[in-house]
């Protein structure tokens, strides 16, 4: 797993706190605690620990596989959160891109007989053309992102049901085999591609200019404009990464699960999800700064303790709002940290 | 069409050896139904510096604005280097000579100072920034121009003080090679101490090389020393146009007062 390797030996020196140890140990823990990621990270594992200690197959294979399963997508689409977030604004719509990208991709391959790649590239050039649509609302008639995605989203939400009338397809049968399994369906193929796509967007924002235009346009959107930055260019960009991001991990997740279903998993759930693991992973609403390795943290929080309540076996009812609690719980520690970091650097 | 010695006729600047580097023709910009600069002529001669003054609601920012490529004129031309340009952005300005310290500053709270610096003009290679490279060219920017308070340049600019944060934004504009610098109210949020390190850079400038300037002020008294000629702007336009050397703080003071007791006193007589 991601999470196990690298830090067992900082997760303990975080608990050693009030020890006097050597300078080189508190430089290294006072690092660690200055990155944004650290309280999440925290969280990530002690919810590993104690679900551990709950139950003995919470770390076995398949079940890491049931979690890596239940990470991807919503890691996938925190990326994209994660950017428009930075850049000063949200999109609630992608989560219906995630629903109606694979329908698109099934509608070309087995209606107008496109060959397999060339329909899910057909699905996510679509997908790019509503995120393009997102941001030419937002950025040139100014109209705020929270109504012109929820709008999309219904729009959208309308389109997916008139066009496959409310029923579920099967996966085009030109896809199965090779390209399903690598696209969602083998054990770790959706783990793999989120860690590629996080990795990506992780050295975007991180490193390019697209990635400091982000920022400043989230920061100081006039500061940037006097500066020269095309601002609507990037603001623009990030709609339609985020959509094509929504659409990937809607084709990948429908390869999984084996069906394309208009009422699975999609719609408002991936939207809330990814919003969640982007926030919960130290990206501010505000604008401004956000991490996706954070984000990729946050979905495997949230993805735990779905699946460790399942496995301690508390009832689906009560299950929201234990979940909540947890979000809110996190977040809470999550503000006490920053509080903590920000008290550490000066 | 161009005769043999047809020098610019009414060229103030005086003979035609000594062409300004920039001149602005009749310029007016309206927003909405305020008038903000009705008819504007002025001209910045080669390593000049112009202090251009005014009340708070004169037009100096909107001028500074139109002077730098973010803002269209409605009417009017610049020129520079005695050829009539139009600015399409601001970048296409500073890729022609012109740079400018906004009033706001124009800087990002979340980004490091020397990303800041380099905001807009970052080293690349590879399509990945080169921090490292950028970083050492910061600390070097702001050593050469005497800045020396700033410890670390990868500490976010939030961090700073108002007068770091102004003397980051000059700096930023100091070492893009620009022909024409623009300050806008460059002295504004400045400590005593900063604010003369801000006008010993200018000094500097004006001494070591060619740049020619148009500082903006409200606040005449300190920049009088760095400037060479001075302008004011009132109610859209210049009223004002003399050399340093002959005019004094009265006169200005005398000038910009003056209005105000002349609006007064028709205020006192419309009412009697």
């Amino acid at each position: 797993m991601v999470t196990t390797d690298r830090p067992s030996s900082t997760s303990t020196g975080a608990d050693e706190g009030p020890a006097r140890r050597g300078t080189t140990w508190r430089s290294l823990l006072g690092a660690f605690l200055r990155r944004r990621e650290a309280s999440v990270f925290i969280v990530a594992i002690g919810l590993m620990v104690y679900f551990r200690l709950s139950s003995d197959v919470f770390l076995e294979k398949p079940n890491l596989v049931n979690i890596a399963q239940a990470t991807a997508p919503g890691a996938i689409v925190a990326v994209g959160i994660v950017l428009l977030l930075v850049s000063g604004e949200i999109d609630l719509s992608v989560g219906m891109v995630f629903a109606l990208a694979p329908f698109l991709m099934h509608y070309a391959a087995d209606f107008y007989g496109v060959p397999p790649l060339l329909s899910i590239l057909l699905a996510l050039v679509v997908s790019a053309l509503i995120g393009l649509g997102n941001g030419l609302i937002v950025c040139l008639l100014k109209v705020p992102s929270f109504v012109t995605t929820l709008g999309t989203f219904y729009v959208l939400f309308g389109v997916v049901l008139t066009t496959s009338h409310a029923y579920p397809a099967e996966i085009p049968p030109s896809m199965e085999g090779r390209i399903q399994s690598w696209l969602g369906a083998a054990n770790w193929a959706e783990l793999i591609w989120c860690l590629l796509i996080v990795g990506y967007f992780h050295v975007v924002l991180t490193r390019t200019r697209w990635g400091i235009y982000t920022v400043s346009v989230g920061g100081n959107l006039l500061g940037a404009t006097e500066a020269g930055i095309r601002v609507n260019r990037i603001k623009i960009g990030n709609f339609m990464i985020t959509s094509v991001l929504g659409a990937f991990a809607g084709i990948m997740e429908a390869f999984r699960v084996n069906t394309i279903d208009p009422n699975l998993g999609g719609g408002t759930t991936v939207t809330f999800t990814a919003i969640s693991a982007a926030v919960i992973g130290g990206t501010a609403l505000a604008g401004g700064s956000g991490t996706i390795v954070g984000a990729l943290l946050g979905a495997l929080v949230l993805a735990e303790l779905q699946n460790g309540f399942n496995l301690i076996g508390i009832s689906a009812n009560p299950f929201y709002l234990i979940l909540g609690a947890a979000i809110l719980i996190s977040m809470i520690a999550n503000q006490y940290l920053t509080r903590l970091r920000r008290a550490g650097e000066t | 069409m161009a005769e043999p010695g047809a020098a610019p006729v009414d060229d103030p600047a005086g003979g035609p050896g000594d062409q300004p580097v920039f001149r602005v023709e009749n310029v007016a910009k309206r927003y909405g139904a305020v008038v903000a600069l009705s008819d504007v002529s002025l001209r910045l001669g080669k390593g000049e510096v112009l202090g251009l003054l005014g009340d708070n609601g004169a037009g100096k920012s909107t001028l500074v604005k139109i002077l730098c490529g973010f803002h269209k004129p409605d009417a009017g031309t610049l020129i520079l280097d005695g050829e009539p340009v139009e600015f399409r952005s601001v970048e296409h300005a500073r890729s022609l000579g012109i740079d400018i310290v906004y009033q706001d500053l124009a800087l990002v709270n979340e980004l490091s100072v020397f990303h800041n610096m380099f905001l807009n003009r970052e080293s690349v290679r590879w399509r990945l920034l080169q921090n490292r490279k950028m970083r050492r060219l910061a600390k070097e920017h702001l050593a050469a121009i005497g800045i020396t308070n700033i410890r670390d340049v990868g500490v976010e600019v939030a961090k700073l003080s108002g007068g770091q944060r102004q003397a980051i934004a000059v700096a930023r504009a100091v070492t893009s090679n620009a022909k024409v610098l623009l300050l806008d109210e460059p002295l504004a949020a400045m400590g005593a101490k900063e604010g003369a390190l801000i006008l010993d850079l200018i000094q500097d400038l004006r001494a070591n090389s060619d740049v020619s300037m148009i500082v903006i002020a409200h606040n005449y008294a300190q920049i009088l020393e760095v400037c060479d000629r001075i302008n004011v702007l009132q109610h859209g336009r210049i009223t004002f146009d003399k050399p340093t050397a002959e005019t004094g703080i009265e006169e200005l003071t005398d000038l910009m007062v003056t209005e105000y007791r002349n609006a007064r006193r028709q205020l006192g007589n419309a009412a009697s």
